[in-house]
């Protein structure tokens, strides 16, 4: 059955994929290592939990969670990232952080810190190809996980928009002097990566049926993990470091049960980070830039 | 005293004990966002060597330390080949390992939780504090304190000053680490039980907050923000649920208003001056 867990390994990775490109998107482009966005994860899988069960309908919950994650992400900006931006690297970290513990705790306050089970919305209609099953659940998370960041892709490399933030990337000053408009861009970026990183909480909901205040922790800093392993600023990068933590996760449960995934999924980034720091995918980076 | 007093104080000496195991490394440049790891190191390393050969604390508490300094040597010297939020992430992912090794180790209880027979009592707690808090004022007063500050501003020049920057980053690690862990085997011995969920990630969070709110500038920086991030959540206990969404609305806010901490050098000289002159 081992044909079976690198099917499980590469549809959990599509949602390693999303997180990992949000904070791909943050730290190639703004150099910011943005540390809410596991809150944001937490948040779009939680709102849409809470709005479900609210009455309202999967779609416009689904809409609500990712508006407020990005109405969250904008604020991010404004306190954590703007005001501190040209200050050393971990003050921009460690404020993002206190966003992180700020909503983590304000959806303890609401709903508790439990566990709840999120309503299955797609039936359980399960594909098979000889021997080998898929959920549609699964499946549809994963086309969506990987679709999204195609897009991206495609949008940084061809549009106007996608050429303006990659010149933020390579030099943010001669940007801002060629007459980029870095204060409407910024909070592109923001919003960005905080509707992938949510989108990513509501396919984790759907595919799992269970929401809780610590999923960001748990789940959202191995998304960390797979961008650096692919490599840091690369969407590729991120492609593939989810994809692989994805499969190094459901390969340990399988080979050596679940109480190891943390040794593995967390030893392989620190080797990756010992040996080769850039990544699988990224490129080289100076001394300068950290 | 009354129990919740003393309570209270010795959750402030543990945390004064982590500050400054964060700040050491910081000094230096390094930001370590595994320190919880470290204190795991020690906190088990010693509670064994109670529990099970029956050591004398005299004798546990510094070897869960050393414990802790020896694997920090080890592994620093690969670890920091990386730099900046490369090293953070880094020492975040070994803090996480560190974790996870202790919950699958069925000789101390995994995920069950460890009992420790030894006990430390409280004022031992505060004394060992104020040692750590000595120790390094008087490191901060050394060539060694200049060094680390001088790699903080330019590894580079302070190579070419002829000083052995990587023994120093290696040292610092090291250094930080020990106080860590030795902080962890006091926890272990005056709680008289650890489990391996309590040394997580937002545990070394928290601390590094702590010595950054406190300020980097001054030794007695993370002294200030320890004590004034241990009180203040404390205080807001009349509000129970919202006491730590008040402290997360207050980091932020802390670090928009205040980003180089509530203590710094030209706050203290003013204060200094206005005393009795500057010192020195």
């Amino acid at each position: 059955m081992i044909w079976q867990q690198l099917i499980n390994g590469l549809m959990l990775g599509g949602i390693y994929v999303l997180i990992a490109v949000s904070f791909t998107l943050a730290i190639g482009i703004l150099n910011f290592l943005n540390f809410s966005l596991p809150g944001l994860f937490m948040l779009g899988g939680v709102l849409t939990w809470a709005l479900i069960g609210a009455g309202w309908h999967w779609s416009l919950a689904m809409l609500m969670a990712l508006l407020a994650a990005a109405v969250v992400s904008l604020l991010v900006e404004q306190l954590s990232y703007k005001p501190m931006r040209n200050a050393d690297p971990e003050l921009p970290l460690v404020s993002s952080l206190g966003f992180l513990v700020l909503m983590e705790n304000l959806v303890i306050v609401k709903w508790g810190s439990d566990q709840q089970s999120f309503p299955a919305l797609i039936p359980d209609f399960n594909l098979r190809f000889g021997g080998l099953i898929i959920g549609t659940a699964q499946l549809i998370s994963f086309l969506v996980a990987v679709g999204v960041v195609l897009w991206l892709s495609w949008f940084l490399k061809t549009t106007n928009t996608g050429r303006r933030l990659r010149a933020i990337a390579e030099n943010r000053d001669t940007a801002e002097i060629l007459g980029i408009n870095l204060s409407r861009l910024v909070p592109c970026v923001f919003v960005f990566s905080a509707v992938f990183t949510a989108l990513g909480g509501i396919l984790f909901a759907l595919n799992y049926l269970q929401v809780s205040p610590f999923m960001g922790e748990n789940i959202g800093f191995k998304g960390v993990a797979a961008m650096i392993v692919g490599g840091m600023g690369s969407i590729w990068g991120a492609i593939v470091g989810g994809l692989l933590i994805g499969l190094v996760e459901v390969l340990s449960i399988y080979f050596f049960g679940a109480d190891v995934v943390n040794i593995l999924v967390y030893g392989f980034l620190l080797l990756v980070l010992i040996v080769r720091p850039a990544g699988l995918l990224g490129r080289p980076i100076s001394r300068e830039k950290l | 005293m009354s129990g919740y007093q003393t309570g209270v104080l010795v959750f402030l000496a543990f945390n004064v004990i982590a500050a400054y195991s964060v700040y050491l490394p910081m000094a230096a440049g390094q930001l370590n966002l595994g320190i919880a790891g470290f204190m795991a190191i020690g906190a088990y390393t010693s509670a064994y060597l109670s529990n099970e050969l029956g050591w004398s604390m005299l004798a546990s508490v510094p070897a869960g330390a050393l414990a802790s300094c020896l694997l920090a040597t080890v592994v620093a010297v690969p670890v920091l080949r990386t730099h900046g939020i490369y090293l953070a992430l880094a020492t975040f992912a070994l803090g996480q390992i560190i974790a996870a090794v202790f919950l699958n180790l069925e000789v101390v209880g995994a995920a069950a939780g460890y009992p420790v027979t030894e006990y430390v009592p409280p004022m031992v707690v505060v004394a060992c504090a104020a040692g750590v808090v000595l120790l390094m004022v008087f490191l901060s007063r050394t060539r060694y304190g200049l060094y680390l500050t001088a790699i903080k501003n330019d590894a580079t020049v302070t190579d070419l000053m002829g000083v052995n920057v990587r023994g120093m980053q290696i040292s610092a690690f090291a250094i930080g680490a020990m106080v860590a862990g030795f902080g962890g085997a006091l926890y272990g011995h005056h709680y008289s039980f650890i489990e391996a969920q309590h040394f997580n990630v937002l545990l070394s969070v928290f601390t590094v907050l702590y010595v950054l709110l406190g300020g980097t500038q001054t030794v007695l920086g993370p002294l200030v923000g320890a004590v004034f991030f241990t009180l203040l959540p404390e205080a807001l206990r009349a509000s129970d649920q919202w006491r730590y969404v008040i402290f997360a609305a207050l980091i932020i806010l802390m670090m928009l208003l205040r980003p180089q901490g509530l203590l710094t050098a030209s706050l203290l000289r003013s204060l200094g001056g206005r005393k009795q002159g500057v010192q020195q």
